[in-house]
């Protein structure tokens, strides 16, 4: 019993705040957005907080759940993100009328993903899997008034359905050939026929779903465009870098046997995603979109360092996650902001932003930047581990198109700082009152962005916590 | 060892004060920037005072060695198990000599310029830069491995462009701190390649490491790096000398020193700090700290002893022909710097027969101080006379009291008269010298008789000759611009009385010198001579000086001209880099890399424009896309690839 307590701390942690939100919900007592927001906040940072303490490695229930320490340090990153984009979401959330809702919502997939990071079973993966998908429709959804709101939501669960459809079928097919649904079995069943190359390949398809990779991308742009900018960065960064980390421990621990296959057609995904990624960012003009192609892009950069199969690969893959959640968030944040005051969302309307506004102006550019992965920011550091790891395989033909499209991506990237900084305007955005909370968030943004990358104990940590392939 | 982390702090507090200033300092507190540059400076400077105090009396001696300690070290980046980029303080004889001279001489700088800089407009960026300065030097005199002190290096260049530039309005001075970056980024090229061979044979870029692998003739290293060759010349000796060019560039020794003279255009605090003290025997301090790989390699310490030795001769002559003030310190400093190089160049592994080694550290310590004060002198006279030409001057010992006696003083110190500074010094060159090598004995000596001569020229024409025609206006000077005056000149008394051969020696154990009185009466008798001679031209206005030119003729004029070096640059840039070259160069980027890359941009735009149709909005096509893509990678994989 109390192995249960401590193994899970994580997740039981995550259910109490969803319940006391419950119980403030229907509780008689009124109350005030302000103070909900605030103790919704403080909730999240005594979460994150105690992500740190009683980290034990573990297997239980039947080995459908397991922890360890590297286990415990996405959490801990999915942890941050979320009470990142809480905080940057203050804002946005101080005038709407369900704020519990919000956080219930938003906190059961948080919860979903922990189980499905920890699952050590199919069944348990898909449970997680759909418990993280199906509340984020709802949250999609959450600018009530908003027809596109409820287009990006209805867009995102038939998608997701369909999506959560061929996942099914993958794993049934898995289960009828290796007669197990226990992930550190399974490999030792794997023989490479025909049928089992299919079912990998659908369960490869419904991971590239969820990440966004190219082919099966399409609905990412829609959706992102018409979510709350709280949401969209939730599902860019949060949900994508929490089926990445699965996506890579499946891959390495239980496909290994099936290496050559898959790694071929990670490239090939990553190829495809980099390039049409980038493609499509350059022609948007709305800065919603435009982030929303560019996180695709950085999904192929992600697919080219798992493609490394090494512990290198884990690595850099995990740690390019972190970079990017705060490089992304940084971004976010000030779109949000300035979204949710003004509306405005398009480049154009950005032109002559530093004038006005320079905290905001200085925060979206280290951030795109980073995203950039121009030294000495930490996207920098990222990108060159991820290259690195791709690099061991000596596909020197694939490590050339990566860096044509990080030159492609440095294009549109600085369009927006160009607007921002040298463009003129009469109709700049005005100066914009930035609340506290999101400032907090928006400067730990700017911190992590320079300390991750230069101090260089972090990727060592994570190189000693990380798998081999 | 106790708890040394703390020195950790010397170099980041003019860090924090930089930040501080470069953020908000103009917005903020224009006035006050100065005082809080200096504090912050004034903490720095006692920290590193007490740190060599305890270093030197304290800990720093294990059985009668002075060890070698590293501070607060981290891998930065790990590149491999053996290969990774540290971060850390080392702590030896000659950082903690080096920290002790920039910190005290910065200070001396931020205090003088309180009142030097007075009213100027940008005075926070001014101070701002300062400390950008003085951080970057303090981190590369105490960088533990070759790449941290490249890096320091490069911001070290980068400072010292902008304070060159700081009167960025005027034309001479934009020219005068490009000039001086692109020749050292130039020899810094050298640097680079040359620390990639040692740190590629070496397999560590750690300074320990890399002298301790090297320096064992048994070992694979040293096997690799002598056996290795290029042009019949070993791999070690192409090293060495490449990062000695690096080294060279920063000390401004001929044929690279053609930044320094007109780096005079900043402004004069910054030259006594930057081209006087710091910066310009960065060179010196990165031979000195590789020296005992450097006296593995014959070859490499020639190139260093005559480089130097011909870089003291050539800039004491054109010492001697210099109008401007500033112009005769610059040459002045070059050429001391070539004592320092070539008496490194001639020394050797160990006590006694390391002399050269010790001479050249004793005599970057004392050159110091004694050449921060004729800087910060020539700052004052500049101040009150609105230039810096020799004609403009004259008479002003009774304007300028202070200023004068402590010139005075500087001037006998770089002469070696005893007791000064400089004497002590000099004295153990020329003894390391006449030990090993007659040749470069015999020009060192001449060489420093022209010291005597020039700098007695400088000192006559400034202080007698004609009757003073300046009117003083504010007098000598604020409180500011004389305290360091006095506070520089004791020290150029006091120094040379340090036990110096006992403290700082290539292997840590110190030995007894000692002056050889007999040794020391020919090159003293012969600076006093130069005085003599300068005196009797100088003191008074007459024609001598005028005839004594024009029957040198043609050799005089080429001297004047800086022997035509700057000329002999453009002319090969001119003539053969920009027409063979540069020229082709640019058509080829014209014509055929734009082409091809707009090229490429127009075929970007069209592949995004086809492909826009994809994005339909609808759903069901998402699906179709989405099974589509299934079946695609179940053909090419299943059936194909397989």
């Amino acid at each position: 019993m109390n192995e249960i307590l401590i193994l899970m701390k994580s997740e039981w942690v995550l259910l109490l705040i969803i319940i006391i939100f419950l119980f403030i919900k229907v509780g008689s007592t009124e109350w005030k957005n302000e103070n909900l927001l605030y103790l919704a906040n403080i909730l999240l940072l005594i979460n994150f907080i105690l992500g740190f303490v009683l980290n034990t490695d573990g297997i239980i229930f039947d080995e459908m759940f397991k922890t360890n320490s590297l286990i415990c340090l996405e959490k801990n990153i999915l942890n941050l993100g979320t009470l990142l984009i809480s905080l940057q979401s203050y804002h946005w959330l101080k005038n709407h009328k369900h704020v519990a809702e919000f956080y219930m919502l938003l906190l059961s997939t948080l919860l979903g993903m922990f189980f499905m990071i920890s699952s050590n079973n199919l069944l348990m993966f898909y449970l997680g899997l759909e418990l993280s998908t199906i509340p984020l429709a709802a949250l999609a959804n959450f600018d009530l008034h908003k027809r596109q709101s409820s287009e990006a939501a209805f867009k995102l669960i038939i998608s997701s359905a369909l999506s959560s459809g061929l996942l099914l079928f993958g794993i049934s097919l898995l289960y009828g050939t290796s007669g197990t649904l226990n992930l550190s079995e399974i490999s030792q069943h794997l023989n490479g026929s025909n049928l089992q190359l299919f079912a990998f390949i659908l369960l490869l398809a419904g991971f590239a779903f969820k990440i966004s990779a190219v082919p099966f991308h399409l609905w990412t742009a829609d959706v992102y465009e018409g979510s709350p900018v709280a949401v969209t960065s939730y599902l860019s960064v949060i949900s994508k870098g929490a089926v990445l980390f699965v996506f890579v421990s499946v891959l390495y621990t239980v496909f290994k046997s099936l290496g050559i296959a898959w790694q071929n057609m990670l490239i090939l995904l990553s190829v495809l995603t980099m390039i049409i990624g980038n493609l499509f960012a350059i022609r948007q003009n709305n800065i919603k979109r435009l982030l929303a192609y560019s996180s695709i892009a950085q999904v192929g950069f992600i697919l080219a360092g798992i493609s490394g199969c090494s512990q290198l690969g884990t690595t850099s893959v995990i740690y390019f996650i972190l970079i990017y959640v705060f490089s992304n968030l940084g971004a976010f944040g000030v779109v949000s902001i300035i979204s949710s005051t003004t509306g405005k969302e398009t480049i154009s309307d950005y032109k002559g932003l530093y004038k006005s506004n320079p905290f905001l102006s200085w925060t979206i550019t280290i951030a795109l930047f980073s995203l950039a992965g121009i030294p000495p920011t930490a996207g920098f550091f990222g990108k060159f581990f991820l290259i690195m790891s791709a690099a061991q395989n000596g596909n020197y033909l694939f490590i050339s198109i990566a860096a044509l499209n990080m030159v492609i991506s440095l294009y549109y990237y600085l369009i927006l700082v160009k607007a921002i900084f040298m463009d003129k305007n009469e109709q700049a955005i005005e100066k914009i009152h930035v609340p506290i909370l999101p400032k907090i968030a928006m400067l730990i943004c700017t911190a992590g962005i320079i300390i991750v990358g230069l101090y260089g104990e972090i990727y060592e940590y994570i190189f000693k916590l990380s798998f081999g392939y | 060892m106790s708890n040394n982390n703390y020195i950790a702090l010397i170099p980041l507090l003019p860090f924090a004060s930089f930040v501080l200033l470069g953020l908000f300092g103009k917005k903020y507190f224009n006035k006050l920037s100065g005082i809080i540059g200096t504090t912050s400076l004034l903490a720095s400077c006692v920290l590193s005072l007490y740190a060599a105090y305890t270093y030197f009396f304290v800990f720093g001696k294990v059985n009668a060695v002075y060890q070698k300690f590293e501070v607060l070290k981290f891998s930065w980046l790990q590149f491999s198990t053996t290969t990774s980029i540290d971060m850390g303080l080392l702590l030896d004889p000659i950082s903690m000599m080096m920290v002790v001279v920039v910190t005290f001489v910065s200070l001396m700088v931020h205090i003088f310029s309180l009142g030097y800089m007075k009213g100027e407009e940008r005075f926070a960026t001014y101070y701002a830069f300062l400390s950008l300065f003085t951080f970057s030097m303090l981190g590369l005199v105490l960088s533990t491995n070759i790449f941290q002190i490249y890096i320091f290096w490069e911001l070290v260049g980068v400072s010292s462009y902008l304070l060159i530039g700081f009167y960025f309005t005027k034309a001479s001075a934009i020219a005068a701190s490009k000039k001086a970056f692109v020749v050292t980024r130039f020899a810094d090229l050298g640097f680079l390649i040359g620390i990639l061979i040692l740190g590629f044979h070496a397999e560590t870029l750690d300074f320990n490491t890399l002298i301790s692998t090297l320096t064992n003739p048994q070992s694979a290293q040293f096997l690799s790096i002598t056996s290795a060759s290029f042009f019949g010349i070993t791999a070690l000796t192409w090293a060495l000398v490449l990062v000695f060019i690096g080294g060279a560039g920063k000390s401004a020794m001929f044929p690279l020193h053609i930044w320094l003279p007109d780096a005079m255009e900043g402004p004069t605090p910054v030259s006594a700090l930057i081209h006087a003290a710091t910066m310009v025997v960065a060179g010196v301090f990165l031979v000195a700290r590789l020296f005992p790989v450097f006296a593995l390699d014959v070859t490499a310490l020639d190139a260093v002893t005559y480089t130097g030795l011909i870089s003291a001769v050539i800039a004491a002559i054109i010492a001697c022909t210099q109008t401007d003030i500033k112009r005769v310190l610059a040459y002045s400093t070059m050429s001391q710097i070539g004592f320092m190089m070539f008496a490194l160049g001639i020394s050797k592994i160990g006590g006694e027969e390391g002399l050269g080694y010790m001479a050249s550290m004793f005599h970057l310590f004392t050159h110091a101080f004694f050449k921060s004060l004729l800087f910060l002198g020539a700052g004052a006279v500049i101040h009150l006379v609105h230039s810096n030409e020799m004609k403009d001057m004259g008479g002003l010992r009774k304007l300028m009291p202070i200023t004068h006696i402590t010139f005075l003083i500087a001037c006998l110190a770089i002469s070696g008269i005893p007791p000064f500074a400089g004497f002590f010094s000099k004295e153990e060159i020329l003894l390391a010298a006449s030990n090993s090598n007659k040749l470069v004995f015999y020009v060192a000596l001449i060489t420093s008789a022209l010291t005597a001569f020039y700098m007695f020229r400088l000192y006559f024409s400034i202080f007698w000759n004609k009757e003073s025609q300046a009117h003083s206006e504010h007098g000598e000077g604020t409180l500011t611009m004389k305290i360091p005056l006095i506070i520089l000149g004791i020290c150029t008394l006091a120094v040379g009385f340090v036990p110096f051969s006992e403290l700082v020696t290539n292997n840590g154990i110190g030995f007894h010198s000692h002056i050889d009185y007999l040794f020391s009466i020919t090159p003293v008798t012969l600076s006093l001579i130069s005085i003599f001679v300068a005196s009797v031209l100088y003191k008074k206005q007459n024609l001598e000086p005028e005839i004594i030119s024009k029957s040198l003729g043609k050799f005089y004029t080429s001297a004047q001209k800086k022997f035509f070096v700057d000329e002999v640059y453009l002319f090969i840039t001119h003539k053969f880099i920009y027409t063979l070259i540069a020229k082709p160069t640019a058509w080829f980027d014209k014509n055929i890399v734009d082409g091809l890359m707009n090229l490429m941009a127009e075929t970007t735009a069209k592949i995004s424009e086809l492909i826009k149709g994809v994005q339909s909005g609808k759903v069901q096509n998402y699906a179709l896309y989405f099974f589509a893509g299934i079946a695609a990678l179940a053909i090419l994989f299943i059936y194909i690839l397989k």
